[in-house]
């Protein structure tokens, strides 16, 4: 993968004496600019949530790629980490820190719990068989709990979701999904 | 206390409790008759002074229930782990939350999961599971149809 020319500014520069001229479209700026500063919803579960606050500190450092900003409150936040196992009377809370968020929001599952109910907890009267039974999810990173390098991956991967274009509700609007 | 001397003592209080071996701490098993009399007296007797229940749980063993009891003492710092054996199918035991206020919870904890009715209880409600869950879903017979696969 090429990071460097995905990390580049969306547009061309036309030299011209004197200077240059640079073309660009107003979307693609504002989603280079909204997958470089994706403000994180300090919410974890379980065990993947201490591994996702190795991830937030000095040795693996998701502010390298502006996640840096993580918040307390729904309402300031982007993405919503799912990291742990979701029961069924967390759901609801879920599902409300989910709704209080505001748009464009994006969710990662992270570990098997989020993904699927996980390895241990599935067969029980208590566990969510995996988050997006509750929230839409956008990137799944399995792994239990995942690597800080996988969350790291799945980070860069949520960027790249976003500046390849459309957002999930402007999926959702197009007609290709829904002819 | 080591734990033989707290054997010996328990033996001089209730020469019917047996003692099993193999632990950290002694087990001590009693019947749910004694329990009343057996735990006030290791709360105020001068060499036990168990004034800390640290640990109220319950294990299905498929034919009976225990009902577990970890106490420690603020005082002399030694531990010890009662074990009474109650009923399975009509399962119910005295409270000790009027000695140990913390079991206020733990017994509604072990209600809650297991079914156990403690007796004298202030307060016996479900605690972790909502108000209108049915069954007791840590015992081993335990059947959910949605959730769990049987295995």
């Amino acid at each position: 993968m090429d990071v460097t020319a995905k990390n580049n500014f969306p547009g061309q520069i036309h030299e011209t004496p004197g200077g240059g001229i640079m073309l660009s479209k107003l979307d693609d700026v504002i989603n280079w600019a909204r997958s470089n500063s994706l403000w994180p919803l300090t919410f974890a579960t379980s065990c993947c949530g201490i591994e996702m606050m190795s991830v937030a500190s000095a040795k693996y450092d998701f502010s390298r790629f502006g996640f840096e900003v993580a918040r307390a409150t729904p309402r300031q936040a982007d993405v919503i980490i799912i990291a742990g196992t979701i029961v069924n009377k967390m759901a609801p809370v879920l599902r409300r820190l989910y709704d209080q968020m505001a748009d464009p929001k994006y969710v990662i599952a992270m570990g098997a719990c989020a993904i699927s109910g996980g390895p241990f907890f599935y067969n029980t009267y208590s566990v969510v068989k995996g988050a997006d039974h509750v929230v839409p999810v956008d990137v799944y990173i399995p792994g239990c709990p995942p690597r800080p390098e996988a969350l790291l991956h799945a980070l860069i991967t949520l960027q790249e979701k976003i500046k390849s274009g459309l957002t999930r509700e402007q999926i959702k609007e197009t007609s290709y999904l829904n002819p | 206390m080591t734990n033989e001397e707290l054997k010996i003592k328990f033996t001089e209080l209730l020469p019917t409790a047996s003692f099993e071996e193999g632990g950290e701490w002694v087990n001590v098993f009693i019947s749910p008759q004694e329990l009343k009399s057996f735990v006030l007296q290791i709360k105020k007797n001068e060499d036990l002074l168990f004034d800390y229940l640290f640990c109220l749980t319950c294990v299905d063993w498929k034919t009976h229930f225990n009902v577990v009891y970890h106490f420690s003492s603020t005082t002399y710092r030694h531990n010890f782990v009662l074990k009474v054996k109650i009923d399975r199918a009509n399962p119910e035991i005295e409270t000790v939350s009027d000695l140990w206020r913390t079991a206020e919870m733990l017994e509604r904890e072990v209600y809650d999961l297991f079914g156990v009715k403690f007796l004298h209880h202030p307060d016996l409600r479900r605690l972790i599971m909502p108000d209108n869950w049915e069954g007791w879903p840590l015992r081993k017979d335990y059947e959910d149809v949605i959730n769990m696969i049987k295995l």
